[in-house]
C-alpha cells in the first residue's frame, strides 16, 4: 500500500489535494456536502485587512475550457475571519488550514499576516501578491521581484509560521520572481494565480465582466500552470504548490512530477462541489496505474533523466 | 443542495423561444417555490441555474428562454437525456407573509417560478391574483396552467394584442392584496417598486460561477449586509433591497 502523504514546511498532509483559495469560501458550504476532512487541507478565501465588498456583478464570464473572475477579493476582513469564521470552521474543519492574505500595501500584508499568524489553526501563510483584479493591489507587487521581495521581507519579519508566496503568471520571468521571495525568505511558492483575460458579449458589443477584465482559470490554464512549476522548481529549493486548471487526480500527479509538493484545486470546485472528495479517493488507483509507491517519490521527477 | 443525474422525459416548445422541460429523479432537495436547479450541460464549463416552475416527489419542471448557446444547447436535449443536477439551490419564496390575498407578478420568463409557488400559497388556504406580463399574444405561456388553478389571471401585453394594453402595473395599480410575489425584468421590478402598496419578495437574476454560495460571483448589497444571489437569495424582500445596487 502506497502513501499519499506529502510534507509543507514540515508539516505532514494526508494528501497533497487542496481546495484553492477563493473557489471554496471558508468550506462551509462544502463540509454540508462531504466530510471535507478527507482533504489535505484548503486554503481559505482571501482575507483582506479590512471588510471589502469587491467588484459589481456581473464577475463571471463563462469560457470553452474555464471561466474568468473578477470577483475583487470580497471578503469579511481579518478580525471577522478570527472572530467568527475560524471559530465556525472547528466545528467541521479538524486540520490547520492555510490561510490566504491579500494586501494593498506593505503594511496590509504584514498587518494581516500578523494577525493570523498567532492563529493555531494557520498551517500556513499564502500571500497572494498575483490576484489581478484589484487596481492599484495586488498586481503591482506580483509583477516585479523587487516588489514581492519587499513583501516576503514584511510578513517573514512579523510571524513565525511558513510564509508561501503565491505568484501570478501574468509577468514575463516567473523564476526571477520567485527567487527573490525565496531570497527575501519565503518558505515557500504558490503558484499559478489565474491568467488575466476579457470577453466581449456580442449581442451588447460590450464586454461580459463589468470590470472589463478578470482572472482566466480552469482546464484551459492547466499547460501553463505545469510549465510554470516546472521552471520555478528548477529555480528555487522551497516546496512548491502548483495549482491552475487541475480537475482530476492525473493532473494532480502532473504537477507533482513538474515540481509541486502539493497541489491545490480551483475552478473545478465551482462546476462539481465534489471534485476534491472524488480526486482524493481515486488517488490511490491512479497511483497504482502508473507504478507509483510514495506520492512524495514523483515530486519533480519530469527533471530527472 | 444535491448532485444527482435527472432524466429527461419531457423537452417542448411552448412558444417560439420558451420551452418546457420535465426532469425525473431525487427532487427531495427541493424546498421552498422560487428555488433553483442547476444544470451540468455536455460541452459547456459553468452549470445553466434555471428555477422551478413546478415540482412533485419525482420529477422537476423547468421552463426556459432560449438566450444564448446554453439554453439552444438544452433545446435539442431529446427525452431520456441524463443530467448532472444541483438542485433545492437558493432561499426560495417564503409564504408566511403572503396575508391572505398575495398577487404573484411575473414578467416573461420570470413567470415560472409563480406557478409553484401560486400552488403552494393555494395549499395553505389562501386566495392568490396572478399577474403575467408579456410583450406580445404569440409570447404567451402558462396562463390556462394557472387558470386551471382556479385563481383570477390577468395577463397584460405591451402591445395590446391580448388582455390589458400595457405592464403588469397597469394592472396591479388597480388591486387590493395583502402582499407581493415577483419575478421578472429590472425595469419591470422598478416599476412595480413605484406601484406597490404592501410589503413583497422579489427574485434576483445575476450570471453566477458555482450556485451554491462558494465564489462570491454574484454577491449584491442589501440594507440587511452583503448577500449572495445564488445562496442567501434570490429571493429578497423589498425592505431590503438597495435599488441604486442593481444596473
Amino acid at each position: 500500500m502506497g502513501s499519499t502523504r506529502v510534507t509543507l514546511s514540515g508539516w505532514e498532509l494526508d494528501n497533497p489535494v487542496i481546495p484553492a483559495s477563493g473557489t471554496f469560501g471558508f468550506g462551509k458550504e462544502f463540509s454540508e456536502l462531504y466530510d471535507i476532512n478527507c482533504l489535505g487541507t484548503f486554503s481559505f478565501k482571501g482575507t483582506t485587512r479590512d471588510e471589502r465588498f469587491g467588484n459589481p456583478t456581473p464577475r463571471i464570464a463563462e469560457c470553452p475550457a474555464g471561466m474568468i473572475n473578477s470577483v475583487g477579493l470580497q471578503n469579511p476582513g481579518v478580525d471577522h475571519v478570527i472572530a467568527h469564521e475560524l471559530p465556525e470552521m472547528k466545528k467541521y474543519f479538524h486540520k490547520k488550514v492555510i490561510a490566504n492574505v491579500s494586501g494593498f500595501s506593505v503594511e496590509d500584508y504584514a498587518y494581516t499576516c500578523e494577525k493570523l499568524d498567532k492563529e493555531d489553526q494557520v498551517g500556513i501563510l499564502e500571500v497572494n501578491v498575483s490576484c489581478p483584479n484589484v487596481h492599484h493591489g495586488g498586481m503591482s507587487f506580483g509583477t516585479s521581484p523587487e516588489a514581492a521581495a519587499e513583501v516576503t521581507k514584511a510578513v517573514k519579519a512579523v510571524t513565525t509560521k511558513p510564509v508561501y508566496i503565491k505568484l501570478s503568471p501574468n509577468v514575463t520571468d516567473i523564476v526571477s520572481i520567485a527567487k527573490a521571495c525565496e531570497e527575501a525568505g519565503a518558505d515557500g511558492i504558490s503558484l499559478i494565480n489565474t491568467m488575466m483575460g476579457m470577453r466581449i458579449n456580442l449581442k451588447t458589443g460590450k464586454p461580459v465582466i463589468a470590470n472589463k477584465m478578470g482572472g482566466y482559470s480552469g482546464k484551459g490554464i492547466f499547460p501553463v500552470a505545469v510549465r510554470m512549476v516546472y521552471q520555478v522548481y528548477q529555480a528555487v529549493k522551497v516546496p512548491v504548490i502548483g495549482m491552475g486548471g487541475v480537475s482530476c487526480a492525473e493532473d494532480v500527479i502532473e504537477l507533482m512530477m513538474a515540481g509541486a509538493t502539493a497541489v491545490q484545486v480551483g475552478a473545478a470546485n465551482l462546476i462539481d462541489p465534489f471534485v476534491c472528495k472524488t480526486i482524493v479517493e481515486e488517488l490511490p488507483a491512479v497511483m497504482e496505474k502508473y507504478g507509483i509507491t510514495n506520492l512524495t517519490d514523483i515530486i519533480g521527477g519530469a527533471h530527472h533523466g | 443542495m444535491i448532485q444527482t443525474k435527472l432524466t429527461v422525459t419531457e423537452n417542448i416548445h411552448l412558444t417560439a423561444d420558451v420551452c418546457r422541460m420535465v426532469l425525473a429523479g431525487d427532487t427531495s432537495a427541493i424546498t421552498a417555490p422560487g428555488q433553483f436547479v442547476n444544470l451540468k450541460l455536455d460541452g459547456f464549463t459553468l452549470r445553466r441555474p434555471i428555477s422551478v416552475c413546478d415540482y412533485n416527489e419525482n420529477t422537476v419542471t423547468i421552463l426556459y428562454k432560449i438566450v444564448g448557446h446554453g439554453t439552444e444547447a438544452m433545446e435539442k436535449l431529446p427525452a431520456g437525456t441524463e443530467i448532472d443536477t444541483l438542485l433545492g439551490l437558493g432561499n426560495g419564496y417564503n409564504t408566511e407573509k403572503s396575508g391572505e390575498t398575495p398577487v404573484l407578478i411575473g414578467g416573461g420568463v420570470g413567470i415560472p417560478p409563480m406557478f409553484n409557488l401560486c400552488k403552494k400559497l393555494l395549499a395553505e388556504g389562501k386566495h392568490p391574483t396572478v399577474i403575467l406580463g408579456f410583450n406580445k399574444q404569440s409570447e404567451i405561456f402558462l396562463e390556462e396552467d394557472f387558470k386551471a388553478l382556479g385563481v383570477p389571471v390577468y395577463v397584460t401585453t405591451a402591445d395590446g394584442s391580448y388582455g390589458t394594453k400595457g405592464f403588469v402595473t397597469d394592472v396591479l395599480k388597480d388591486l387590493d392584496y395583502t402582499y407581493f410575489y415577483t419575478c421578472g425584468p429590472m425595469p419591470m421590478f422598478r416599476a412595480i417598486e413605484k406601484t406597490a402598496k404592501t410589503s413583497g419578495q422579489y427574485s434576483f437574476e445575476e450570471r453566477m460561477g458555482c450556485g451554491f454560495g462558494a465564489c462570491m460571483g454574484c454577491s449584491c448589497k442589501t440594507y440587511y449586509g452583503n448577500k449572495r444571489i445564488c445562496k442567501d437569495g434570490p429571493v429578497l424582500e423589498r425592505e431590503e433591497i438597495i435599488w441604486e445596487a442593481h444596473a
